[in-house]
């Protein structure tokens, strides 16, 4: 086997691509510009342990099965930390989002993570909306029969049925959370590629 | 060389480094979010209010279950007259020149009549007078169908629910008093319920049928109403008992509360088209002349960063 040969196969492409985009040093810094000094730094990670918690919870959930929670003391004491794991989430989101709307987050090639930011937010309102219309209990009940109109007005409604708790249960356990590990992974791993976005200067030298 | 755009570009860092213990901050996030999970989980719990049955709304508003099954067999209910993506009924709502819901036409059919009256009580075992009832209907001719319910539903203004019986002094209404006090009876005793979930299949999740049932019924409207859950009450975004909630709905139920939304019927499909280009606004903030300028002119940053503007 030559050296050429090795070179060209796809896995050996697609490593140098990968150093090449994101080299260790950046993937996993040992050092950040001293200015990352603020306590609305937090909620970024924030956020993703919340998500840590809030899927961890759910897959203790899925092991009992949708039912379980109504009659078991643990499954009721495991859905009140998925409950909670989630409104923590939303909470550390949202201000993760305003904090980084007031840095202008996206300037120096950085629009790329503010989207898939905003677009990782919108997914997960989609992913807590299927859960709370999956309950089967009187809160799914009428959240769906609530939520139904306004997505049936927009068409949605003939292929996304809110009020079909077999589908939605599926939306929330398996379609919707796979785009939201997706989307934060690529959201991260642009912050890593990118960097923190550098404060405002009145005197900047030069374009990044 | 390019003109430097403030709210575009951003200048290149040159000042210093300090130490950054990504995995060790991961760590200590997971720590500290789990334990406070814990801790909110152990002091409030979570509510599960239990779902209303069919079987207790009958049983507790059999009156507010008859009429519900009526306005189903009359085709006066909000399912029968709601369009797509349920039936043909109405065009459904629109924005301005577009029909979205009638172009995207009716995917998930429903016949009130007969997914709500018909289908359930074939579905019970053959017994009199039922058994009777049905086959005269099913006998008889669609304008004879109509001459029926249209005459039990003027007599059903002063329905009453007495020893048992719904009472309806309807004079010339054919099977139909029969059909609707078997169709309560079924109600009362749970057969209904499950009558509606299972569609004749064995294994089913899809809940579709019952939900627009008590939707079109008061009963879940008034337990809703007691938990301060309806549309005045920023509707969705609750849930029972004292709990957050899904408050990050609250820019979307906002608008159900104010004209012209709160008073148009179409105001699903308006709130919608605003929600989406509101949207679409912060997805592309970054291009927004104007609002991508606020965060430099506001200076807010100087809260964000002031250890860095302070050295």
């Amino acid at each position: 086997m030559s050296y050429s040969e090795i070179e060209r196969q796809w896995t050996t492409r697609l490593r140098h691509r990968l150093v090449k985009v994101l080299p260790p040093e950046k993937l996993l810094p040992d050092t950040q510009p001293s200015y990352v000094a603020s306590w609305i730094y937090v909620f970024g990670v924030t956020t993703m342990a919340a998500l840590m918690v809030v899927i961890g919870s759910g897959c203790i959930l899925a092991i009992g099965g949708p039912q379980w929670w109504h009659s078991s003391s643990v499954g009721h004491f495991v859905n009140s930390l998925h409950l909670w794991g989630v409104e923590i989430f939303f909470f550390a989101m949202v201000v993760h989002l305003w904090g980084k709307y007031f840095m202008a987050a996206w300037r120096g090639g950085r629009s790329l993570t503010w989207i898939t930011g905003v677009v990782t937010f919108l997914v997960s309102i989609g992913t807590a909306f299927t859960g709370y219309v999956s309950q089967s209990n009187f809160d799914s009940q009428w959240i769906s029969t609530q939520g139904k109109d306004g997505i049936n007005a927009t068409g949605a409604g003939a292929f996304f049925n809110v009020l079909n708790t077999g589908q939605m249960l599926m939306w929330h356990i398996v379609l919707l959370p796979i785009a939201a590990v997706l989307l934060t992974t690529v959201h991260v791993l642009l912050v890593r590629k990118k960097g923190v976005v550098p404060p405002f200067e009145e005197m900047a030298e030069s374009p990044a | 060389m390019k003109k430097f755009r403030p709210d575009v570009d951003a200048p290149v860092w040159k000042g210093g480094q300090r130490p950054y213990d990504i995995i060790k901050e991961g760590a200590i996030a997971i720590l500290v979010v789990t334990l406070l999970t814990v801790l909110l989980a152990v002091v409030f719990g979570s509510p599960d209010d239990p779902a209303i049955t069919i079987k207790k709304w009958s049983n507790v508003a059999p009156v507010d279950f008859a009429q519900d099954a009526l306005s189903q067999l009359n085709g006066t209910s909000e399912t029968a007259t709601y369009g797509p993506p349920y039936n043909h009924a109405s065009v459904g709502q629109e924005l301005g020149p577009f029909s979205i819901a009638k172009w995207i036409g009716v995917h998930i059919p429903i016949d009130s009549a007969r997914d709500f009256v018909l289908y359930p009580l074939e579905s019970q075992p053959p017994q009199q007078p039922l058994s009777s009832a049905l086959t005269q209907w099913n006998h008889a001719s669609s304008g004879t169908h109509n001459s029926w319910v249209s005459d039990y539903t003027k007599a059903a203004t002063s329905m009453a629910f007495t020893n048992g019986k719904l009472v309806v002094k309807a004079k010339d209404a054919g099977p139909v008093p029969v059909m609707m006090d078997s169709l309560l009876s079924m109600a009362r005793s749970g057969a209904y319920d499950q009558a509606l979930v299972s569609q004749k299949n064995f294994y089913t999740t899809n809940y579709t049928l019952p939900l627009l049932f008590l939707e079109d019924g008061n009963y879940l409207s008034t337990v809703a109403t007691q938990q301060h859950l309806t549309g005045s009450q920023w509707g969705m975004m609750n849930e029972t008992g004292n709990y957050p909630g899904q408050a990050w709905l609250w820019l979307y139920t906002f608008w159900y509360q104010i004209p012209p939304f709160s008073s148009s019927g179409n105001a699903d499909i308006l709130v919608w088209g605003v929600m989406m280009l509101l949207t679409l606004g912060l997805i592309l903030v970054p291009f927004l002349p104007g609002i991508r300028s606020i965060p430099r002119k506001s200076r807010v940053y100087r809260l964000i960063w002031r250890e860095h503007y302070r050295n």
